[in-house]
């Protein structure tokens, strides 16, 4: 077979090649295509893992906290929940199930329903995260906060948190690599992101082999950006005399 | 609940669309497990064999497979094996083949950390007994490594079980799909996907409290 890289030039309704590789007024070409389907695979990850990252903090903070049986039970029952169904039939229930069950959330876009599925299912595993960070703190400063008299609150704010948020960034690492990967199920509910680019252009051009290394390629720089990224933050965050200084090693 | 059709669920749905579903979910998750087991393992030693010529390919095996995301490793092969056997498959063994070889580079990293994981004084018993390095592998490091692994595993096979879904991509016939086309055949698809939803739920909770459980067996007998 031959590679024919030609097709990314060629317009998508007319087919014909244009000279720049980029549409002219309105008509988009392939490569359009692909660059607006990386966006989207962009913000709906960076969407979710801002969500995510939220909730799961949340979640996770208060599935730790001392006498509160009943909101360590809730947030267990949230981790288990989001984390036993697949996502894809999870992202089914919100596009199809929550906007029938509940007829006021009809007008809201599907980029929308596919974050907040996408961003509950990760929070779960980020909650997973935060709770053990926590639980690896040594007693002993959950102890002094509470004979310095801070109250739980204070404890949180100023002791626990600090130390045990820093902790989980390389676990993290791996789940927001993760959130880039899975959006690529959002497929299933048509957003326009690189998989429905993938699925879409390789029928109508026929050029599958080309289409999906291209989409492929954007996915692998994606995940090696964000590695670099988490990389630096992991360095700048680093406990002083917590981890050992220049070592690395996940 | 809102006004949902009980009626939707009965034996005959379950009959007639899910159970042919769920056992190739079934089917599927343990063939790739089976599979990727095996070829992690050997992906595992590759990597730990001190040998560039083997340890190089198998790395890049391994994180050019986890870059990538499922969906996308599964539409590569159901585009690419009919290419490179000649003729066309059909989309259920093209799951499987896909899953064998992308679940490989995950029970690979598991097998890499539960093979460290086995004290160095075990290896070096090992040979100080005349063991040669293949009798080493298979009678003293792997059984003590896939015991520390079990759980993790079982864990990473829950997670395969939920994955077995995304063969939706290529329009394979497993339990979401069993519950989809019921849900368009009688016009309830909101009470199809429920369900799906609550049974995979079930299915996964169960087997993740069964891995708790052997979990703290195994940690009380060591």
């Amino acid at each position: 077979m031959s590679w024919d890289w030609q097709v990314f030039c060629e317009d998508t309704i007319t087919r014909e090649a244009t000279p720049s590789c980029f549409g002219q007024g309105g008509d988009i070409t392939y490569l359009d295509w692909l660059l607006s389907a990386w966006g989207w695979t962009v913000s709906v990850s960076l969407s979710a893992l801002l969500l995510a990252l939220l909730v799961g903090a949340v979640v996770g903070t208060l599935r730790t906290l001392p006498d509160r049986p009943l909101v360590v039970r809730a947030g267990n029952a949230w981790v288990e929940l989001f984390r036993n169904i697949p996502l894809l039939v999870q992202i089914f229930l919100w596009y199809h199930v929550v906007p029938t069950l509940f007829p006021a959330l009809k007008a809201v876009p599907g980029f929308v329903l596919v974050v907040l599925a996408l961003g509950l299912f990760t929070s779960a595993r980020v909650a997973e995260q935060v709770r053990s960070g926590i639980q690896a703190l040594p007693r002993g400063q959950r102890h002094a906060a509470m004979a310095l008299g801070l109250t739980t609150a204070q404890a949180y704010r100023f002791v626990l948190l600090p130390l045990a948020l820093r902790i989980v960034i390389p676990p993290l690492t791996s789940e927001i690599m993760s959130i880039f990967k899975n959006s690529s199920v959002a497929f299933a509910v048509s957003v326009a992101e690189l998989t429905m680019f993938a699925m879409q252009a390789q029928e109508e051009t026929a050029r599958g082999i080309e289409v999906y290394l291209a989409v492929t390629t954007l996915y692998v720089i994606s995940a090696f950006v964000i590695n670099r990224v988490m990389a630096a933050i992991e360095k700048r965050s680093r406990v002083p005399g917590l981890m050992a200084a220049g070592g690395g090693g996940h | 609940m809102m006004n949902l059709d009980w009626s939707f669920y009965n034996w005959a749905l379950i009959h007639d669309f899910v159970l042919k579903g769920l056992g190739f979910s079934l089917m599927l998750t343990v063939v790739a497990t089976l599979g990727g087991i095996l070829f992690g393992t050997l992906l595992a030693l590759m990597r730990l064999s001190g040998k560039r010529w083997l340890g190089v390919p198998a790395t890049v095996y391994v994180n050019g497979m986890r870059s990538i995301p499922l969906v996308m490793v599964i539409l590569w092969f159901f585009l690419l094996v009919p290419f490179l056997i000649g003729r066309p498959i059909g989309a259920e063994v093209s799951a499987m083949v896909t899953f064998i070889a992308f679940e490989a580079a995950y029970f690979s990293e598991i097998m890499r950390a539960g093979i460290q994981s086995v004290p160095r004084g075990q290896v070096a018993a090992g040979l100080a007994l005349g063991m040669s390095y293949g009798q080493n592998m298979k009678l003293v490091v792997l059984p003590q490594a896939f015991r520390n692994m079990l759980p993790v595993l079982l864990t990473q096979t829950i997670i395969l079980f939920q994955d077995t879904s995304l063969v939706y991509a290529i329009g394979a016939y497993d339990m979401l799909k069993g519950f989809e086309v019921a849900g368009k055949n009688f016009g309830r698809p909101i009470e199809a996907y429920l369900m799906a939803a609550v049974l995979y739920f079930v299915i996964c909770y169960a087997l993740s409290a069964l891995v708790k459980r052997l979990h703290q067996r195994i940690a009380i007998i060591r």
